[in-house]
């Protein structure tokens, strides 16, 4: 949209450059680049030195490569990875989906549009232990009301989060339902920023509704869409208080995903293997999520 | 030059003495705060309640500040946190055996060794809250067996008797199912640490079966998918599972649950560590009567016995210097008798304390009852693994939903359960793994 | 027929968003009102003794009032972070947009390995003893902006994207220095994604357990989230009480909502940008 809305004016002289970066000095980045090195960086690498130790916290034993070769031993480390990609690549789906459905929606003329707007972000404000409570006992299998009501329609529900084969789906739809609002949110900003003209413009010359979202919408909606693909997809990989509060990676190890292992090694006092195991997930995310960031940045021609 | 030195000296030492007059002062007028960390089991903030009620009491210039934290895993995290980085309150209270030895008590730890109190202190407590030698913590709260609640009036109805063996055990839930439409085992599978028990708590006929296993585990010379008495734990689950004896909701009911059914009746035996008599005494006064214990049953009648747990330490970090007094003081009151009333008083008997002299009140509920012979004169009685052994696997309680649950075999449970063992062996950097 | 055709999308939306949205919202509100033994039933029905006052009360009483000093600190935390991480962020995106120098690649490589890397707790809580922020609030907002600095630059960045550059040409020419060209003629600018991200930001900080359950230890210390997660051992059966207390710590993000809800709507259309 910017390629269209603000052309930015290519400098021709060396003299203009300079002078155009003095209007966006670097220190602008100052603050934030000390906070965030300090308390974000430092720590960081220094934990890379300690997924090389073997680490109680009360003493560190360099023992090289051990932890990560350990960590790949993990029984169900090919479990975890394949469940970490498919809660990631479903819930981020759904919420690109979903979001923009809804964003659209919400943006039409409909009735009561005000209320559903504040209705589909309420679970947004809800804390991840409070949806998790509150859905392990909607999720109940004989006392939950999800499958009370559905017995009242003659279906017997299944067990949402005991059947070792849904509770990892049953954990993203919980998912999708507490953060759809937030990507509903960013396509409305995305929507709302579209020029009303172009709408204008295309009902003069006779485009239907379905067009208008196909030829206007969808192109300039763009960023937006980005932005919810990047945050809910690595989102979704870092995944780890909901399935926490929810199942805790069970029953048995059947809904662990990566994030939760790495939690499990920590909880049980393996500090340096817990360490590696972060390494590792960063290493995950950063092979999936670098190229797609890469990907979606490309086709995005701004700046 | 030589006189101004000394002068210099002089003011140095009247300063640091007014400064130690001062604070000695300020501490004779002033309340002192202990601050107490416990986990948040009910029954340890009734007896830590209880106890700075009644240590204030008896010490009105001294305050007793309990903080709370999370149980489990997690609190294991936050109590080496915060050792680690020096943080802990004045006094703490942490499981003892193994995961004592986890927090490094030689290093974090003042020893406790020569204090006068410890005499009172019962010697199997005292191993197992040691190291290198030296003794580093008090109990509080009682001596659990780990084994079977059963509801006394569903036993007394069909007429029968706390099994001795597997094969009674087996034999009397069938009965209960043929014969009633109560659960005759009831298991908890959403509060997934209740799921061990079977294993756990069947370690006393483990040992009695193959002598020496707790040592040859330790040295990787034992496995419980090779030894066929421990795989028998294993199997045990199975074979419940397979009859059809569970509870309809067991993979998403809770522990409190599980305390409700056996009390109520809605259930039969629920496999448990002694501490729930405290939770039925608190939520279901009126069925406290009904709820009777067992050992875990083994194969053979003549050797059952019970697999006894230690109860949880308080101990006193080096970081605790300012009120360390005041600190030895509240732990001396802890391992007294008076500690034991106090405790008693709290959360109502549940068990043998382990300090010399302590007795409980005659009107004991029928569980604790039940579990006062195993600790007699002629008793069987012998620690769980985890104090016998510094290896315990992290992922017990997952492998055990997994073959609680059908989902997998004995077999298969108990070998990933020594992968889980040898991988805890190697980070606690054990030799001959 | 035409009222169907003009009223039946809108119709269906509300029955679904009233099923989906709103139901575990009421459930929600009808466990905190029952009573004990009629909540651990864990069923949709309707209480029959209503208990708001007690359950309320006993509540807020629970662990010397620790409910209130959480709302406090939870309150405080709230404010400075975000305040903050709106400032910082949008500074970071306004300059990262506009400018390409050999370090925006760094910069963007390190906003996205600060979405992608999880934190190293102990490492940090080691650093922040050093600092002397250990166990100190003012730790814990500096914690919350450098852990959400990511989210809000990349939300910034690409809102800025929108403004055209010819906005600042015009301030640049009239003389604007680079301060009053951020403050003046581009932060106004901003206001929907501000809005959108202190929304966004504040209900995430409000809500966040994991942080304050390490770096700010300590009963006087506890943020409403920590309530919830003391609360649930402790009212163990008594979920009644544990719902309750979901409803008391959702209340203030909901306050925010419903007040800036409106802000969003002006917001958004105050600054549509017409091309």
């Amino acid at each position: 949209m910017t390629t269209m809305a603000a052309k930015p004016i290519v400098p021709t002289k060396k003299r203009k450059l300079s002078r155009r970066a003095a209007h966006y000095p670097i220190w602008f980045i100052y603050p934030a680049a000390i906070v965030y090195g300090v308390l974000f960086l430092v720590p960081t690498f220094a934990s890379l030195y300690f997924s090389l130790t073997r680490w109680t916290l009360f003493e560190a034993e360099f023992i090289g490569l051990d932890n990560f070769i350990q960590f790949f031993r993990e029984p169900f480390l090919s479990q975890a990875l394949l469940n970490t990609v498919v809660f990631a690549a479903l819930t981020s789906a759904l919420k690109v989906i979903l979001g923009l459905a809804l964003g659209v929606l919400l943006t039409s003329n409909i009735v009561a549009r005000g209320f559903l707007r504040s209705v589909v972000f309420f679970p947004v404000l809800v804390s991840t232990i409070g949806v998790g409570i509150t859905f392990t006992v909607l999720m109940h299998p004989t006392h939950g009301m999800i499958n009370e009501a559905l017995a009242f329609i003659g279906i017997k529900g299944p067990g949402w989060l005991t059947d070792r084969h849904l509770a990892l789906y049953s954990v993203a739809l919980v998912d999708v339902w507490r953060g759809v609002g937030l990507a509903t949110v960013i396509y409305i900003a995305g929507i709302v920023s579209i020029p009303g003209d172009y709408y204008e413009a295309a009902r003069i010359d006779g485009a239907t509704r379905f067009e208008q979202f196909r030829y206007i919408t969808l192109p300039l909606v763009r960023p937006a869409m980005f932005t919810v693909i990047i945050l809910s997809f690595i989102g979704g990989l870092r995944l780890f208080d909901l399935i926490w509060a929810m199942t805790r990676g069970g029953p048995g190890f059947s809904s662990d995903v990566m994030a939760s292992v790495v939690y499990k090694q920590y909880q049980a006092g393996y500090y340096g293997l817990s360490t590696a195991g972060n390494v590792v997930l960063f290493i995950l995310i950063a092979l999936l999520a670098v190229p797609l960031n890469w990907f979606l940045n490309s086709r995005e021609i701004t700046r | 030059m030589k006189k101004r030195q000394g002068f210099a000296l002089t003011l140095i030492t009247a300063a640091a003495l007014s400064a130690s007059a001062l604070s000695g002062s300020a501490f004779a007028e002033d309340k002192v705060t202990l601050s107490f960390l416990v986990d948040n089991a009910s029954n340890s903030i009734a007896w830590a309640n209880q106890l700075k009620e009644d240590f204030e009491a008896k010490n009105p210039n001294v305050t007793v500040d309990i903080e709370i934290r999370p149980g489990g895993t997690e609190g294991d995290n936050i109590v080496k946190t915060r050792l680690a980085t020096g943080d802990m309150t004045d006094i703490f209270m942490y499981n003892s055996g193994s995961l004592l030895q986890a927090i490094n008590p030689v290093q974090n730890l003042t020893p406790l060794t020569n204090e006068a109190f410890t005499d009172n202190v019962i010697d199997s407590f005292k191993t197992v809250v040691s190291a290198n030698g030296d003794v580093y913590g008090v109990p509080l709260g009682a001596a659990m067996g780990g084994g079977m609640f059963y509801n006394i009036p569903l036993y007394e109805k069909l007429g029968l008797t706390p099994p001795k063996t597997w094969g009674e055990f087996m034999a009397n839930s069938q009965k209960i199912k043929d014969e009633t439409d109560k659960t005759p085992v009831i298991q908890t599978f959403k509060d997934t640490w209740t799921s061990q028990l079977f294993v756990l708590g069947d370690y006393y006929n483990v040992e009695t079966a193959a002598p020496g296993f707790a040592e040859a585990y330790t040295n990787n010379k034992a496995k419980f998918a090779t030894t066929p008495a421990a795989l028998a734990s294993f199997q045990h689950q199975v074979d419940v599972f397979d009859a059809g004896f569970l509870n309809e909701d067991f993979q998403a009911a809770g522990y409190d649950d599980g305390v409700r059914m056996v009390a109520t009746g809605e259930g039969a035996q629920y496999p448990m560590l002694t501490f729930a008599i405290t939770a039925i005494e608190q939520n279901y006064p009126e069925h406290l009567n009904d709820v009777g214990f067992f050992a875990l049953p083994g194969e053979d009648a003549d050797l059952n016995g019970l697999t006894v747990w230690e109860p949880a330490g308080i101990y006193l970090p080096k970081t605790t210097t300012d009120h360390k007094d005041v600190a030895l003081e509240f732990m001396s009151f802890v391992a007294s008798t008076e500690g034991c009333d106090s405790q008693t008083r709290a959360g109502g008997a549940t068990g043998p304390y382990l300090i010399k002299g302590c007795s409980l009140p005659d009107d004991v509920p029928p569980a604790v009852k039940d579990l006062m012979p195993y600790f007699q004169e002629g008793g069987r009685n012998g620690p769980a693994l985890e104090f016998l052994s510094p290896i315990k696997g992290p992922n017990l309680e997952n492998i055990t939903v997994e073959v609680g649950s059908g989902f997998r075999s004995a077999e298969d449970g108990a070998k990933l359960y020594d992968d889980d063992v040898r991988k805890q062996a190697l980070q606690l950097g054990i030799k001959g793994w | 027929m035409k009222w169907l055709r003009k009223y039946g999308l809108s119709v269906l939306s509300i029955a679904v968003a009233l099923v989906v949205f709103v139901v575990p919202f009421i459930f929600i509100l009808l466990m905190a009102v029952k009573d004990k033994k009629q909540a651990s039933l864990l069923d949709f029905s309707w209480p029959q003794q209503f208990q708001f006052i007690p359950n309320l009360i006993e509540v807020i009483q629970t662990r010397d009032y620790m409910l209130l000093t959480a709302y406090i600190n939870s309150t405080i935390l709230t404010v400075a972070s975000v305040t903050l991480l709106v400032f910082f962020a949008a500074m970071v995106g306004f300059v990262m947009q506009r400018r390409l120098a050999w370090w925006t690649g760094w910069v963007d490589f390190f906003i996205l390995a600060g979405l992608m890397i999880p934190p190293a707790v102990v490492p940090t809580i080691w650093l922040l003893q050093i600092l002397h922020l250990f166990k100190t609030l003012h730790g814990l907002i500096l914690i919350e902006v450098a852990y959400n600095l990511s989210f809000a630059v990349i939300l910034f960045r690409n809102f800025i994207a929108t403004i055209p550059r010819e906005l600042d040409e015009a301030a640049i020419i009239d003389g604007a220095r680079p301060l009053s060209l951020f403050f003046r003629v581009i932060m106004p600018l901003l206001k929907p994604v501000t809005v959108t991200i202190i929304v966004v930001q504040s209900v995430a900080i409000f809500n966040d357990f994991v942080n304050p359950l390490y770096y700010l230890p300590g009963k006087e210390n506890a943020t409403v989230q920590l309530t919830l997660y003391n609360f649930q051992s402790q009212f163990v059966s008594q979920y009644n009480l544990l719902f309750m207390d979901i409803l008391l710590i959702t209340i203030p993000p909901l306050v925010v909502f419903l007040f800036f809800n409106r802000q969003i709507v002006a917001g958004m259309s105050a600054g549509a940008i017409k091309g």
